[in-house]
């Protein structure tokens, strides 16, 4: 039985905590731009500090 | 990676949104974002890829001119965003965190229940009904506050909406499941109520994120190439100024390829205007020292100063924007599907789930269980294929419309362009292209055309413009030229390998048509004459359109001349020399007669007309005000998105028809379940998740409507 409460108490915890990662994920904007967010995976970085030393 | 550039510090910047339509790709964001930057002046840029919207962050000395200059230096037309017309999506946003809220309760409150149904008793179902609880109010208390707030207005009003039900449903459920786990009793249905809450904000947030898209998607193509002008002082220096800084007397310049922002009167200069926006005359007029020039019209000859006589509210637009606000009202009375189906749905619900309560008490089975009973027939019937059925078929459909290149402003658009019987087409920019396009190019030879090409895109002259884009798209490489003198409201000369190249006006006169003269070496001169052509498809749009039932119309503001043979190749009948007025008493009158008209237009002249109609469209090359006021805007030229939004909006609402015979269905079979006392927590849970799936299942066959 006390396995079952740690569990549980586990459990919810790392909900919440997803739940938190999300909300602060949304906050930061990280929502706010998906096509963009796939294509500057392929932007290359190399180039880019070329460009602006 | 998506942290903004960290900037200069220690001065205020300015930051301004810009529309980049032509943003396609990963190259175009590292382009901008490292190029900007790289102008005096210009701390930083971030893409918005998704909004196709570019921010830059500047030093606020610099002014709109130079910041578009940067924009061009690189390839890239961008034109200012109105904060306002940007809006902002705080709606979606609430609701996206309301539904996370639900879920995430919803999956751990079911986690617990299925061990409660799989047979936990005693202690163990007890302290699992205590942390249901405890994880279940808080949620509701949070994410299901939509509903509250809207069922209490309704019933303020003392009307009933879907989320009375809701409301009530959720409410009384919490309330007796709390009761059942204060007294150790076995069914708590925390579980269904969360459930029904995560179910019914994802279709409300389905339904706003549409909404979002597509006012973002409209707002990157609003041109607003109006939102000023470039004003002469007194001492001989220039300097822009917004549209709603001009005032009387001031003394604008406008470059060729400019639009008004202000009525006046031209006080040096003579060149071409073209109305068609304002009057749907498709002919450029002559316009010299004297004549009054209307704002929103475009300047296609030479450079010109105009002496601003009215200003902002006081302009010929204004008059049209006047009457566009009242044409909308009669739009606004429209009723959706899911609150035409919730005006008969709610009392029902309402009334079933008092009936089997005084039944059972009746029967003689206590508050406690009657209530219990009159809970779960609620919860039963609780509107989930319906809250979710509209709006996941309308955003599979709107999605689909989108990847063919229409963008539809809402759900409701959809459902009225499914209803309508009689389509009317504006001609100048709606029926054809709305701009000049060369006609004569195929006398030329390859070397003139690649010389022509070469001395076409130095110059931003519309003329200049089109024959770039025509021979562009012919696949013509450019010729080297060099020395190229632009001579505004003259033309253009240069040097080349075979002598000196220019495209000058075409002195002999061909009539009201638009033409000018390329001259190469010693070649005799060509004269390229230019014609507003009809869009691609034209024809087979307006016959797919009589397939679905349409019959066409034309509504022209232009003379009679110039509509009559478009009117007789496309066999559709034609009324010309029509005042926005005109059009707009045109289209009343046939709503009179009971028709709902699909109206097609570009124009400001339009936007009367578009707003009245039953549904309207409008292509992106259209006026801002005509964009604003249609319910899709189409892009590219061709005319044929517009038979693919009809038989989208079909289909659409075939498919939510379904789901709506389904839900009745599933409502035929649970209902009496629920009102026998016969709904345990788990056919609650099962039934509801079960009819939501097959909903969205079924809405996902539009993928592919609009093709």
């Amino acid at each position: 039985m006390n396995g079952v409460l740690l569990l549980i108490a586990i459990a919810l915890l790392l909900g919440l905590f997803g739940l938190a990662a999300f909300f602060w994920a949304l906050r930061s904007g990280q929502f706010d731009d998906l096509d963009g967010a796939a294509l500057r995976v392929l932007i290359d970085e190399e180039q880019k500090k070329r460009a602006d030393p | 990676m998506n942290a903004p550039r960290p900037l200069a510090a220690g001065e205020t910047l300015a930051e301004t949104s810009f529309a980049v339509p032509s943003i396609r790709c990963a190259g175009c964001i590292s382009k901008l974002e490292d190029g900007l930057p790289l102008n005096p002046g210009i701390a930083g840029a971030r893409v918005n890829f998704t909004a196709k919207r570019v921010t830059v962050i500047h030093d606020p000395s610099l002014d709109m001119p130079h910041l578009r200059e940067a924009f061009q230096k690189l390839g890239f037309e961008a034109q200012p965003v109105d904060a306002a017309v940007a809006g902002d999506d705080s709606e979606s946003r609430a609701l996206l965190r309301a539904m996370a809220v639900a879920g995430f309760a919803a999956m751990n409150i079911m986690l617990l229940s299925v061990s409660i149904w799989s047979g936990a008793e005693g202690t163990t179902r007890e302290l699992f009904h205590w942390l249901s609880a405890l994880i279940a109010l808080p949620t509701i208390a949070y994410s299901a506050r939509v509903f509250f707030k809207s069922a209490w207005n309704a019933l303020r009003n003392r009307r009933t909406n879907m989320d009375v039900p809701i409301s009530i449903g959720v409410l009384l459920t919490a309330g007796m499941s709390l009761y059942e786990t204060a007294t150790g009793g076995p069914h708590a249905y925390f579980d269904g109520a969360v459930m029904l809450l995560f179910f019914l904000l994802t279709g409300r947030w389905l339904d706003s994120v549409m909404r979002d898209r597509a006012r973002d998607g409209v707002a990157a193509l609003l041109k607003q190439a109006a939102t000023g002008a470039l004003v002469l002082k007194k001492d001989g220096s220039t300097e822009w100024r917004a549209a709603q800084d001009l005032a009387p007397n001031m003394w604008m310049i406008v470059a060729a390829g400019e639009r008004l922002a202000a009525d006046g009167v031209v006080e040096q200069g003579t060149t071409t205007f073209d109305f068609s926006l304002l009057t749907g005359e498709s002919a450029p007029q002559p316009i010299g020292p004297g004549d009054t020039v209307h704002a929103g019209t475009l300047n296609v000859g030479a450079p010109v100063t105009v002496r601003v006589m009215r200003a902002g509210p006081d302009t010929a637009l204004a008059d049209i924007a006047r009457m566009m606000d009242t044409a909308t009202q009669s739009r606004s009375r429209y009723v959706r599907i899911a609150d035409r189906a919730a005006r008969l749905y709610a009392p029902a619900v309402h009334t079933l789930a008092a009936l089997s309560f005084v039944g059972w008490m009746l029967l003689g089975a206590g508050l406690h269980q009657s209530l219990l009973v009159a809970a779960a027939v609620l919860i039963i019937t609780c509107p989930c294929a319906l809250g979710l059925a509209v709006p996941a078929a309308q955003i599979v459909a709107v999605g689909a419309l989108m990847r063919e290149g229409v963008l539809v402003k809402d759900g409701s658009a959809l459902e009225r362009l499914a209803e309508a019987d009689r389509a009317v087409f504006d001609k100048t920019g709606t029926l054809t292209l709305g701009r000049p396009e060369p006609i004569d190019l195929d006398e030329l030879g390859a070397e003139q055309k690649s010389v022509l090409l070469g001395l076409a895109r130095a110059s931003r002259h519309p003329l200049s413009q089109a024959l770039r884009r025509c021979l562009e798209q012919q696949g013509i490489s450019a010729e080297q030229v060099s020395d190229i003198i632009e001579v505004p409201g003259f033309g253009l000369t240069g040097n080349t390998a075979c002598g000196i190249a220019s495209i000058s006006r075409a002195d002999g006169d061909k009539g009201t048509e638009l033409a000018c003269s390329f001259r190469l070496g010693d070649l005799p001169p060509a004269i390229i004459r230019f014609r507003d052509r009809l869009r691609p498809e034209a024809a087979a749009t307006l016959s797919a359109l009589n397939a679905f039932g349409l019959e066409s119309s034309i509504l022209s503001g232009d003379r009679a001349q110039a509509v009559t043979p478009i009117a007789a190749e496309l066999g559709v009948p034609a009324r010309t020399d029509l005042t926005p007025g005109g059009k707009l008493d045109a289209i009343k009158q046939l709503a009179g007669q009971g028709a709902k008209v699909l109206m097609i237009g570009d124009g400001l002249n339009d936007g009367p007309a578009l707003a009245a109609g039953h549904v309207s469209m409008a292509p992106a090359s259209a006026s801002d005000a005509g964009q604003n006021a249609a319910d899709a805007v189409w892009m590219g030229d061709s005319l044929a998105p517009v038979g693919k939004a009809i038989k989208a909006g079909r289909r659409t609402m075939h498919v939510v028809r379904q789901n709506f015979a389904f839900a009745i269905g599933y409502n035929a079979i649970a209902v009496p379940l629920a009102i026998m006392g016969r709904v345990t927590p788990l056919i609650a849970a099962l039934a509801m998740s079960g009819s939501s799936i097959i909903v969205i299942g079924n809405a996902l066959r539009l993928r592919s409507a609009a093709r």
